[in-house]
């Protein structure tokens, strides 16, 4: 990706998690949140512990804390439906600060918050230590279906065509003094987004004609192996099993 | 509208993920025939190593189709007062690239987002594939098809049809996403009010989404009629002119029709009927006691079996079927009905605007110029 | 069709007859295109904008197809039974090196073709050092393609194809935005190569410079075929077919190696 959004995401560096072959990191990264998303919501404390978990993991990426947290804005729509929740859900109530608040909302809330944030953090971390390209080995390699993993190798070859068009598109906009205010403007808005399917596609179909010009037959070619060891494979599952093994104490009280 | 991690419980999260693996597969076979339509039977080169070129068109098309899914939905469009609505593009991939292909393009930019931009969680990726990629693509699918059979073979029937597709499939995504919550849904809201808000806030994206929609197809009709799965078999076989004669093209040059829709058809009318006739029900209940059980029981599952995550989703599947609820499921019928009629209005309006200002081809010297 | 009479043993590189094709939209941009290139020639093809060059190249390799007529390279007719082994010995290097280089490196870029024919390890990598060796590209190995200079890019573009040992490079617009002086090398380049060539462009001066025989294409058939220099130097010619020489370029007063 040249000018994509990917490239913010991803934090260039040579440690160990950023040497790790990618299906373990992902293996690694979806196993870890399965876990956090299976425990009960009353063991606050297990949580916590997840989150040091995630800030090890950080460290030993020398991600800085400011970069993550800066990318989980994301989540920023559900913590606002999160906070809605202790006025919206009916049942025993308390005061805090004169304000009525709904004790099974606090703990929605507070479960959809956990779990999201750790979810978010865990993709984050995923996304900053792992290339763009790599990760889609990697899904390969975690058997995802070769012609999904084709797509997805696609868009993201392709994201980069539309970005640029877009921005021009966009620049052209502009310069004519137009800016998307109300509903008035969808008209304008769609027309650009036919024109822009329009011109991306003729660009891709000229990418895809220089692809399919040098053999491309439907799959691409292998020029690099990616493997993994078993020491590769036993690191990327520290992470994993120590949320286990947390999940599993928070299990018994 | 990306559900996050621990939104919805794990033995549904983990059913919706089943399901979805299932309409991703079922879709893999599907978009082979949809997008290798133009190419020619498996045929073997003279190196070992090469398959069939039937599928050397799918990926690529479906990719670049993906990625302007992805690029559509930053594009946020006002709605209402200060809030904003992105496409959820399941209608427009439907539409462009046909059903099949469209489930595939959204549920790669679904995976891409939450593996990516942490956009939807990991475990929840089941899920938003369902309710955005083929709940939208199916439903959105079906309507056109239909629409495209009963009105009169022209290019703006396809236009109409993608509008009201695309206004039906958001609420549809909503409803199917209240679903799910109810189901399994972590927090204690009252599916009754997530409903209302769900459907209240989507029924206005949805508007939004349509004419976006409805206009983009209809600019790419204008210009390149030949990219829009959804109105092929409307163009004439061509004709070559060789040394003065008009000689037919071979057979293979001309686009192949679509694949047979009837299994799309089928899956989308069950589809629309099961979220019509169930999310009613919910909705027109007490919503109070009902959903203090689910959210209690969704919370003793997580923890105690959420091993086998095939029975708790039984036990809901029979609480949620509650005799007294058949009133409120035919209600929900009906809805889906109004909703449609107030999708026609709504078109109507649309287009006298459009038929002053929006001439084929104008749209065309815009992307020229632009 | 005029006649440039194929070598008698080695079938020629190219052999198109009375090609025909219309687009899915009903325009249809070639009217029976008659053209023979034989074994290491290098030929310009020269033509209006929308005289059918695009639609022709792209006959060559088997992309487009499905008209009227045949197209045949070094004795194989391009179809279905052969589309492999067409692809590999036709290479085209694309107007816009962009469209043409998508993968992360150069390596890997100029490595895809021959990948995708099967080769591996060492053979692979004695593939890619030739290719980047014969373009001077060798210590770009390793840097992403959009960071290149457009000529660097267009020099790798070119890599890429004859990294596939093609039996005829197809060129289109190949001096397009070049400076002069890449313009120049890219041209030592294309000397140097002991391929076929043909060469679509607008660029007479390098038409002249670097192909002995043209063929001007326009309205979809082939309308002059010949030395370049005769064909430049024939104003009526070159005026019915929207041709025009650089300002203060006579062909007749150039000498050409070729």
């Amino acid at each position: 990706m040249s000018t994509g959004h990917a490239h913010k995401l991803y934090r260039h560096g040579r440690s160990p998690v950023h040497l790790l072959p990618p299906h373990c990191k992902i293996a690694a990264a979806l196993c870890f949140v399965l876990v956090v998303v299976s425990t009960p919501r009353e063991a606050v404390w297990a949580f916590g512990l997840y989150a040091l978990l995630l800030a090890a993991v950080a460290a030993a990426a020398r991600v800085p804390a400011g970069f993550v947290l800066r990318r989980m804005v994301i989540e920023v729509p559900f913590v606002a439906f999160a906070l809605l929740m202790p006025f919206l859900v009916p049942g025993e109530r308390t005061e805090w600060l004169g304000i009525s608040l709904s004790v099974p909302g606090l703990w929605g809330a507070w479960n959809i918050l956990a779990k999201g944030t750790l979810g978010v953090a865990t993709s984050v971390l995923l996304a900053s230590t792992t290339e763009l390209r790599s990760l889609l080995l990697g899904l390969q390699r975690l058997r995802l279906p070769p012609l999904m993993v084709q797509i997805a190798s696609f868009m993201v070859r392709y994201g980069d065509v539309i970005a640029d068009e877009m921005r021009r598109m966009s620049i052209a906009r502009r310069s004519r003094g137009f800016e998307a205010r109300s509903v008035r403007h969808w008209g304008v808005l769609a027309k650009s987004a036919g024109a822009l399917f329009i011109r991306s596609y003729e660009r891709g179909e000229r990418v895809h004609l220089a692809m399919v010009s040098r053999g491309y037959t439907g799959t691409m070619p292998v020029i690099d192996e990616v493997a993994a060891s078993r020491r590769q494979w036993a690191y990327a599952a520290v992470l994993p099993f120590s949320a286990l093994a947390v999940r599993l104490l928070g299990w018994s009280p | 509208m990306h559900v996050p991690d621990g939104f919805i419980d794990l033995p549904v999260s983990a059913a919706a993920g089943v399901a979805a693996a299932a309409a991703v597969a079922v879709s893999l076979r599907g978009a082979r025939r949809e997008l290798g339509g133009t190419t020619h039977a498996g045929s073997s080169g003279s190196n070992g190593n090469y398959g069939g070129y039937g599928g050397e068109q799918t990926a690529p098309l479906a990719g670049l189709v993906a990625a302007f899914i992805f690029a559509v939905q930053m594009l946020n469009f006002p709605v209402a007062a200060g809030t904003s609505g992105h496409l959820l593009g399941g209608a427009l991939a439907a539409i462009l690239v046909g059903p099949y292909t469209g489930v595939l393009c959204i549920s790669v930019v679904l995976l891409l987002q939450g593996v990516l931009f942490a956009d939807g969680g990991l475990t929840a990726l089941g899920v938003n594939i369902l309710v955005m990629g083929v709940v939208t693509t199916v439903v959105a699918y079906t309507l056109f098809r239909v629409l495209v059979r009963v009105l009169p073979r022209k290019r703006r029937s396809v236009t109409v049809a993608t509008f009201l597709a695309a206004l039906v499939s958001v609420p549809a995504s909503a409803i199917a996403f209240t679903l799910l919550y109810a189901i399994g849904g972590t927090t204690d809201v009252p599916v009754g009010t997530v409903l209302g808000a769900m459907t209240g806030v989507h029924v206005l994206i949805g508007v939004g989404e349509a004419v976006i929609t409805a206009l983009t197809v209809g600019t790419v009709l204008a210009v390149r009629p030949d990219l829009v799965h959804g109105a092929r078999g409307l163009s004439a076989p061509l004709k070559l002119k060789v040394d003065g004669e008009l000689v037919d093209a071979s057979p293979d040059a001309v686009p192949a029709s679509a694949a047979s829709p009837r299994p799309v058809l089928l899956a989308g009318l069950v589809i629309s009927l099961v979220l019509a006739g169930f999310v009613s029900s919910y909705a027109s209940a007490d919503p109070d006691g009902l959903e203090r059980v689910a959210a209690d029981k969704g919370i003793d599952t997580a923890v105690a079996d959420h091993a086998s995550a095939d029975s708790p989703l039984a036990d809901y599947g029979i609480s949620g079927l509650d005799d007294a609820r058949v009133s409120g499921g035919l209600a929900g019928v009906i809805g889906v009905g109004a909703t449609l009629a107030a999708g026609t209005g709504v078109f109507l309006v649309v287009r006298r605007r459009r038929l002053d200002t929006d001439k084929a081809g104008e749209a065309g010297e815009e992307s020229v110029r632009a | 069709m005029t006649s440039h009479p194929p070598a008698a043993a080695v079938p020629p590189s190219l052999d198109v007859r009375g090609l025909a094709y219309a687009y899915p939209d009903g325009h249809q941009a070639l009217f029976g295109v008659d053209l023979t290139v034989g074994r290491g020639e290098r030929v310009a093809l020269l033509g209006p904008n929308g005289a059918g060059k695009t639609t022709l190249v792209l006959h060559l390799n088997g992309i487009l197809g499905g008209g009227a007529g045949s197209v045949a390279v070094a004795g194989l007719p391009v179809g279905r039974q052969h589309m492999a082994e067409v692809r590999r010995r036709v290479g085209i290097v694309f107007q816009d090196p962009d469209d043409q280089l998508f993968m992360p490196t150069v390596r890997e870029d100029v490595a895809f073709g021959p990948a995708a024919a099967g080769l591996r390890g060492e053979d692979l990598e004695r593939r890619v050092r030739t290719a980047l060796d014969r373009v001077g590209m060798t210590e770009y190995r390793d840097r992403p393609p959009h960071h290149l200079s457009f000529g660097q890019r267009r020099r790798v573009a070119v890599a890429t194809v004859l990294a596939m040992e093609p039996e005829i490079l197809v060129l289109d617009e190949p001096s397009s935005n070049l400076d002069p002086a890449s313009r120049r090398e890219l041209a030592g380049i294309l000397r140097s190569l002991d391929v076929t060539v043909l060469m679509v462009t607008h660029d007479l001066p390098y038409a002249l410079e670097l192909c002995p025989r043209s063929v001007i294409l326009s309205e979809g058939v082939i309308a002059a075929d010949g030395r370049t220099q005769d064909l430049l130097a024939d104003p009526e010619l070159m005026r019915a077919h929207r041709l025009e020489l650089p300002f203060g370029f006579d062909p007749r007063a150039v000498t050409t190696g070729a």
